[in-house]
């Protein structure tokens, strides 16, 4: 059975993407070192990553210092959480055509 | 790879990012068993202590009596029974601590989660709130002279502190606590059988859980 892939989101066939966008669902915000240590990458591939998202909108920018350490955080925007909905739901229907 | 395994790889990455970003999993369920093993160990000295000179129910009349005088308080505070006492609790308290991040740390490094990340951050952070409270309370009512408080209060405290906690970490949590809970009451409500709701609360209560989650989860 061939289904229909259009549906999903171009922003999110990459791994790491939609393992940030899926961390930035569930937590209001999250830092760069700590998104890091939790998806096991490089300090370039994140940081292109969540460039690629920026440029989508899917994200937004906090830069902040602790002391005198730059702390940058991450936080979904509202389009971003609407794109990743409708990426879960065009997920949900191609597993269940697959089913059939 | 096919589509169809990168839609299953996709959504499994999806679930797993969700949960080890906002909670910590690495709870080790042997170390609840061990930090319940040193709980009895402790209740049952203390207990040897405090009730082997004067008979088993020495004193439980000494205290339902009014034998239990206020202005005698600062004596009961300050005796050899106290320190001793005193010693075997942070006993249990260090060992149960140095047990549980030993074992916590071993998990955390099976399952690839940071054993000082952002989620055991917000769990201890959660978790002390409630503690610290519940601590300074039973330090004042201890030295105001309510010996009777310490049992209930422990009791109370920490399963508020598990029942916060719990949105940080596994939700089965969340029953622990709200068993303490409802101990640190029943704790309240018999007076002079402190020591047997606390090993009760801290010694079987946390054993069992333990072994639930180490068949639950670590396995």
């Amino acid at each position: 059975m061939k289904v229909d892939f259009n549906k999903l989101d171009k922003a999110f066939e990459n791994r790491i993407r939609l393992q940030i966008m899926s961390v930035l669902m569930v937590n209001e915000s999250y830092d760069f070192t700590s998104l890091k240590e939790l998806l096991d990458v490089t300090d370039g591939n994140l940081a292109s990553n969540l460039k690629a998202l920026e440029k989508e909108e899917y994200i937004t920018i906090h830069k902040s210092f602790i002391g005198r350490k730059p702390n940058t955080t991450y936080q979904a925007s509202a389009k971003g959480k609407k794109a990743f909905q409708d990426h879960l739901n065009a997920l949900e229907q191609l597993i269940k055509l697959q089913k059939k | 790879m096919s589509e169809e395994q990168k839609l299953h790889d996709d959504l499994a990455s999806i679930r797993s990012m969700m949960e080890r970003s906002s909670r910590f999993i690495s709870l080790s369920g042997l170390s609840g068993v061990m930090a319940g093993v040193y709980a009895l160990i402790g209740a049952a000295l203390a207990y040897s202590i405090i009730y082997l000179p004067g008979g088993p129910f020495g004193y439980r009349e000494y205290f339902i009596n009014g034998l239990f005088d206020k202005e005698n308080i600062p004596d009961l505070l300050f005796t050899p029974v106290m320190t001793q006492l005193i010693f075997i609790a942070l006993a249990v308290l260090t060992a149960s601590l140095v047990t549980g991040v030993i074992l916590t740390r071993r998990k955390a490094k099976r399952k690839g989660q940071q054993l000082w990340g952002k989620t055991s951050k917000a769990l201890l952070f959660q978790m002390a709130v409630p503690l610290l409270t519940g601590g300074a309370f039973i330090i004042v009512m201890l030295l105001r002279g309510y010996l009777g408080i310490v049992s209930p209060a422990c009791l109370a405290f920490y399963g508020l502190a598990l029942v916060g906690a719990s949105a940080f970490t596994f939700n089965d949590v969340k029953y622990l606590g709200i068993c303490e809970i409802v101990l640190g009451i029943l704790a309240a409500a018999l007076p002079g059988y402190g020591l047997l709701f606390w090993a009760l609360g801290f010694g079987v209560l946390h054993i069992i859980y333990g072994t639930v989650m180490h068949f639950k989860y670590d396995r």
